[in-house]
């Protein structure tokens, strides 16, 4: 069960491409936090980043081959390398954190999941259907006229796929935040 | 065994010889046991007076201090007495019942979210959901307080567990994986250290409420006395380095004495150990000590370079490392123009009031000095009395000067000072008392006659919250609000509780006083009419560098 908190300022920017957002992602950091799969864990995590005033721009939490932990895959929001720095500190210093990962120097893979319900006509279809020969993604259903997509990819590719989706009516727009990886 | 007699079995197994707590529905099973034990128990009049005395208790001892309280309102009540301790990382374990484990979630009577509410203000919390896990919980518990950052943790055991049986087994071992303080510094770091200790012009010592938390009070002694640097310390610093001697500075900061702050304005090299340059301390930070590199030596990574830019951290505790640091100083700076310097600053603005005839809190500090000839241990409460407190006596040993350093907490006082005299009960123990401050939790005098705590309270008693109304003097010109607090008759106040009460109004009162006080074998309470509008000088203003001083006898 993945579990999701997908913030804002990534998607507008992606969207609109405008300086104030790409500001925002410029101080966007990835990292990844192994913690003890226990009760509370998400809680003390979260209340961490409040506490101190940080900023989580996604996070996405999941069961690892061992069910004892749990992996998380954090975006942070930090305006200097203290900040960063404070952040991983602070959630070393919790007990139930067992390691982090720093990916903003270090080579690794990350997707995304978007999902989408559009609605299209059907001279829309074959439209549709091309976008998706460019990208890891396609139509799961449609019923009349509304088609829900889905599409994985990493940070460019959702992002120049939401610019070709911006043709079509998106009703409702999902993502499941970033998933990294050691490489 | 049942779950509240693994629980006291447990707290037996860690050491614990006393606790201060306060019954209710919800740990009756634990009470219940308590009645055939023989750990001690301190019923306080109010669970916030629980939570300071076992931090009191902890501070003195450097034990771990124990507090119990009952499900939501007992629980809530010890909430900033938690906090106190976490903000001064103070090795705790506070206990609190739960309701029953299946009503957990349900809004049950007197149920409050415990785990919760503590998340940020304990080192780590526990709710135990399996009377199996108790005792390895328990154990834990006092690992986690008392280690590394030392810090508050908090159990929170629903009634059903305490009352299941389970069998008895006593971890043996403590493993935690993903809890492992750092003990010994980096080497390399040390020996960078070292070189640039010998290469300092201006090199001075800043000490924290590490050195005392990790007993380094004499290697502290040894580094300063080897490469001659002057030396000075925060409030939670008090009594690692004996005031007495010709190196010390005293306090720095907001209320330290002016040569304390020039010293380290001017100085070139900054030796931190055990400090987190904490606001109060540093004044405005871009101003602070412009010219001085900084060597860190703290136990929490998350210290270094949170405030101020660090050139040589060096992460572990403070005795290991103070011990490997002497070893590699190899040669020594040539401190004594720097020192000639400091001592033209000690001359030039010493720590001063102006002693007339009239009724000088400061003087009454000096007084209770003297007559207990530096050997008693200080409690305070917060405000005007306890940067007095911290300014005016003489501390020369570590553990002598209890007070709520990073909370802040008014009312910490009195109940800390029960807790004080119980870990010491050989020590002439005072409360240093501010009129508003001792009425946040003056119902703890009963406790003290109740358990024969014999303990002593000073109360600086000015008629003011006196630094709410020295800031408001000094920064809202003199629009007093809200500061005018009235109190009732202190003598017979004492009096009814069973105490002693003495009323001094005149200077020449004090000394009989506090040798009344010390000589009589129960609570004393003396009501100090002090002047009323006296203020704590020197001073920094709140962001401004700690060099500019206003209010100026500096």
């Amino acid at each position: 069960m993945v579990f999701v908190i997908c913030a804002y300022f990534e998607f507008w920017a992606l969207v609109f491409d405008i300086e104030f957002f790409r500001e925002r992602t410029k101080m966007r950091h990835t990292i990844s936090v192994l913690v003890e799969n226990k009760f509370g864990v998400l809680a003390r995590i979260a209340g961490l980043f409040s506490a101190r005033g940080y900023n989580i721009a996604s996070l996405a939490v999941s069961e690892t081959l061992d069910p004892a932990i749990s992996y998380m895959t954090i975006v942070v929001e930090a305006k200097d390398a203290k900040i960063l720095e404070q952040i991983k500190k602070q959630l070393n210093k919790l007990i139930d954190v067992i390691t982090i990962t720093d990916f903003t120097k270090k080579e690794h893979v990350d997707r995304e999941l978007v999902l989408a319900r559009v609605k299209y006509s059907s001279k829309d279809k074959s439209k549709l259907e091309n976008v998706f020969k460019k990208y890891v993604g396609k139509i799961i259903q449609h019923k009349a006229d509304v088609a829900i997509i889905e599409a994985v990819g990493e940070g460019v590719q959702i992002k120049s796929l939401l610019d070709e989706l911006s043709k079509f009516e998106i009703q409702e727009l999902v993502r499941t935040g970033k998933l990294a990886i050691n490489n | 065994m049942k779950g509240s007699e693994i629980f006291l079995e447990s707290l037996k197994r860690e050491g614990v010889e006393v606790m201060f707590g306060y019954p209710g529905g919800q740990v009756l099973p634990i009470f219940d046991s308590l009645y055939d034990s023989d750990i001690k128990f301190i019923l306080t009049r109010h669970e916030q007076g629980a939570a300071h005395a076992a931090d009191g208790y902890a501070r003195a001892t450097g034990k771990v201090g124990v507090c119990l309280a009952t499900s939501g309102p007992g629980a809530t009540n010890l909430v900033t007495g938690i906090a106190n301790a976490y903000m001064d990382s103070i090795p705790m374990v506070a206990i609190t019942g739960q309701v029953k484990s299946f009503l957990i979630g349900n809004d049950a009577f007197q149920e409050a979210d415990v785990t919760g509410i503590t998340r940020p203000i304990t080192k780590h919390n526990y709710l135990v959901k399996d009377v199996k896990d108790l005792a390895r919980i328990i154990r834990e518990a006092f690992y986690i307080a008392s280690t590394g950052r030392p810090g508050p943790v908090l159990i929170d055991i629903p009634s059903d567990i305490q009352l299941m049986d389970a069998e008895f087994i006593w971890p043996k071992n403590v493993e935690i994986r993903s809890y492992n303080p750092t003990l010994f510094g980096h080497p390399g770091q040390i020996k960078k250290a070292a070189k640039l200790i010998a290469a300092a012009k201006k090199p001075i010592i800043y000490a924290g409420g590490g050195v005392i938390t990790s007993g380094a009070h004499k290697e502290l002694k040894m580094l300063a006395e080897k490469i001659n640097a002057p030396l000075t310390w925060t409030l939670m610093g008090i009594g690692a380095f004996p005031a007495t001697h010709e190196l010390s500075l005293g306090m720095l900061g907001m209320h330290g004495t002016a040569y304390a702050n020039h010293a380290i304005m001017e100085s070139d090299l900054i030796i931190a150990v055990g400090a987190r340059f904490d606001d109060r301390v540093t004044g405005r930070l871009d101003a602070f000590a412009p010219y001085a590199k900084i060597i860190h030596i703290d136990v929490d990574p998350s210290s270094i370079s949170k405030n101020v830019n660090v050139h040589i951290p060096i992460v572990g505790d403070a005795k290991n490392i103070l011990i490997e640091l002497l070893r590699d100083i190899k040669k020594v700076p040539n401190t004594c123009d720097w020192l000639k310097t400091v001592e033209g600053w000690k001359k030039k603005y010493p720590l001063v009031y102006k002693n007339d005839g009239a009724l000088k809190p400061q003087y009454i500090i000096e007084q209770i000095y003297e007559v207990t000839e530096g050997d008693a241990i200080i409690t305070t409460e917060v405000g005007q009395n306890q940067m007095w407190a911290a300014q005016w006596y003489k501390y020369t040993a570590p553990r002598t000067f209890i007070s709520s350093g990073g909370l802040g907490t008014m009312g910490f006082g009195l109940p800390a000072a029960m807790g004080v005299k119980i870990g010491c009960p050989d020590k002439t123990v005072f409360d240093i008392a501010g009129d508003g401050s001792i009425q946040m939790n003056i119902q703890e005098l009963m406790t003290c006659v109740a358990n024969k705590i014999n303990v002593k309270i000073a109360i600086l008693n000015n008629g003011y919250l006196g630094m709410v109304r020295q800031w408001q003097e000094l920064f809202y010109k003199r629009r007093y609000s809200q500061v005018d607090i009235t109190s009732p008759d202190f003598v017979k106040l004492a009096e009814s509780y069973g105490c002693v009460g003495i009323r001094v109004t005149k200077k020449e009162e004090v000394r009989p006083a506090l040798e009344k006080a010390i000589a009589t074998d129960n609570t004393v309470m003396i009501d100090f009419k002090v002047e009323p509008e006296e203020n704590v000088f020197p001073m920094v203003p709140a962001g401004q560098a700690i060099n500019q001083f206003i209010g100026g006898l500096a």
